[in-house]
């Protein structure tokens, strides 16, 4: 059998055909389809480690925010705390001002009062003087009317200042 | 390259004849469209009625190599590619039709030898330099521009397409996976460092050992031809992994031939050995696929010719037996599609492996 004797023709044909084919496929098939591919294959790994990194980013500026957030609410709450705080304060303030006013005037007040009623009993005092001369006048007069009494008057009334003069 | 490969192609298309051949009329069985084989065998044999099959005949006939491509037979016309026969003896250069040839005729002092099937000079009997054209390098001729065109097409799309936007489609998504994986198999082999020198040749083995091992399943022209299981395929390939491992070699794999580091008593073998071994890699690569590939073909070959040998024991027998060898010629077929892809595979992986340990550095 000629099947295990390699045939000289074939062989022949079979270098011929197979370095032509292989050295186009060399030149212009196989390294241009594997750097395409490898290149694809480089993108998409770089592609996937850019978005894991992303995410990774993603997840820091996501509690970031959760972060800022809780620091927002936080101050707000202080901040209405120390409005109220400020408010009352102020209220406090305002109120013992007004206290202290009012007590103020009232003090004003009650001094005049007593001013205007020292005046108002002077007043009083000097009119019933002198009403009660100008009544011990007339009482005086009608008494004396008759020159007897007057005498008697002028005589007890002497008589008076000296008992006074005497005993003093 | 393709120029000469089509100019080749027109000069044997004149050559397709269909010439009837008188007093053909002894078919094996009559009717039957499944033995145009043994009517080429038997048909001027009309003393016999009905006549033992030629299995040995026809499954070599297939396996074999030809200066004719025998398409068909349709009734009593045999459908033939007549090859150009190109060859130099003695008397010079002589280029002509194989049609001059047939049925034993001598031409320009030259006549196929009937025992070896090879042409020979008449008066000397001896083998001229033969580079005809036959039915094997035809195949050859045809797969290598399919091959060339596929891996061109590919090669064409990944240039016109953007590649980081844009998914392989149409011939690039069915080439890509076999081209990739021979290349990371050649990374992971070879290394890191050098493999892309190799990926080429690796990629260019593993799909012309794929392309023609499919070409051969195929039944009918232009496959059937049984290229990957001829011994002077296999041993050109196996010879291009040879010389690709030994002449880029390292020194540190010459040095672990030639001068290993063993005891002083093995100094003297292991240079045999490691030689011995080293030439016994393409052989066996040769032998591995070669057989393989040939031994799914015989196989086949039987299964279908086991209906013509059956035909003489009746119709009851020859009609369960066509059932069984058609359900096992399935069988044999998916498992030949499945081999012909190991085979390829193997070729590939082992060539990888050796050229990667010929690009050993030293520890």
């Amino acid at each position: 059998m000629n099947l295990v004797t390699p045939d000289s023709g074939l062989l022949f044909w079979m270098v011929v055909i197979f370095g032509l084919v292989f050295f186009l496929l060399w030149k212009f098939g196989f390294p241009v389809i594997t750097s395409m591919v490898e290149k694809r294959n480089a993108t998409i790994e770089k592609s996937l480690k850019d978005a894991h990194q992303i995410e990774a980013q993603m997840a820091g500026m996501l509690a970031e925010h959760a972060q800022m957030l809780e620091d927002a609410r936080k101050e707000q709450a202080q901040i209405l705390r120390e409005a109220t705080d400020t408010r009352n304060k102020i209220l406090a303030q305002a109120k013992d001002e007004a206290r202290e006013e009012a007590s103020k005037i009232l003090a004003d007040a009650r001094t005049e009062i007593e001013a205007e009623k020292e005046a108002a009993l002077r007043d009083v005092r000097r009119e019933v003087a002198v009403l009660s001369v100008s009544i011990a006048e007339k009482i005086l007069r009608k008494e004396l009317a008759d020159d007897r009494a007057q005498r008697d008057y002028i005589d007890r009334m002497v008589e008076e200042a000296v008992r006074d003069g005497d005993r003093s | 390259m393709i120029w000469s490969l089509l100019i080749s192609l027109l000069l044997v298309i004149p050559g397709i004849t269909s010439p009837v051949i008188p007093g053909s009329t002894s078919s094996v069985i009559p009717g039957s469209t499944g033995n145009l084989q043994m009517a080429d065998q038997v048909g001027h044999d009309e003393s016999v009625q009905e006549e033992d099959v030629d299995v040995a005949g026809i499954i070599f006939e297939h396996i074999g190599d030809d200066y004719e491509w025998h398409l068909l037979t349709w009734g009593d016309k045999h459908v033939m590619l007549h090859l150009p026969v190109i060859v130099h003896s003695s008397t010079g250069w002589h280029v002509f039709s194989s049609k001059r040839l047939e049925h034993g005729a001598s031409y320009e002092g030259l006549k196929i030898d009937p025992e070896k099937g090879k042409i020979v000079e008449v008066d000397s009997g001896k083998r001229p330099f033969d580079i005809s054209i036959t039915k094997n390098v035809l195949s050859l001729m045809m797969s290598s521009l399919l091959l060339l065109v596929i891996i061109l097409l590919t090669a064409r799309w990944y240039k016109k397409h953007d590649v980081l936007n844009e998914a392989p489609t149409g011939i690039a998504a069915l080439m890509e996976p076999l081209v990739m994986m021979v290349h990371d198999m050649a990374r992971e082999n070879i290394g890191e460092e050098d493999y892309r020198k190799y990926s080429p040749y690796l990629c260019m083995a593993f799909l012309f050992i794929l392309l023609n091992n499919f070409m051969g399943i195929v039944p009918f022209f232009p496959g059937g031809a049984n290229l990957t299981g001829n011994i002077a395929i296999t041993l050109v390939l196996a010879l291009c992994t040879f010389f690709t491992v030994n002449l880029t070699g390292t020194k540190h794999y010459y040095k672990d031939i030639f001068n290993p580091d063993v005891p002083v008593f093995l100094k003297p073998i292991m240079p045999v050995i490691e030689v011995f071994s080293a030439l016994m890699k393409p052989v066996s690569l040769t032998i591995r696929l070669f057989a393989n590939m040939l031994a799914g073909h015989i196989m086949i070959l039987c299964m279908v010719c086991i209906i013509f040998i059956m035909a003489k024991y009746g119709p009851l027998l020859m009609g369960s037996m066509t059932v069984v060898s058609v359900l096992f010629g399935i069988f044999l077929d998916a498992l030949e599609c499945l081999v012909a892809f190991i085979q390829a595979y193997v070729f590939t992986m082992l060539s990888s492996i050796y050229i990667g340990l010929a690009r050993a550095h030293g520890e």
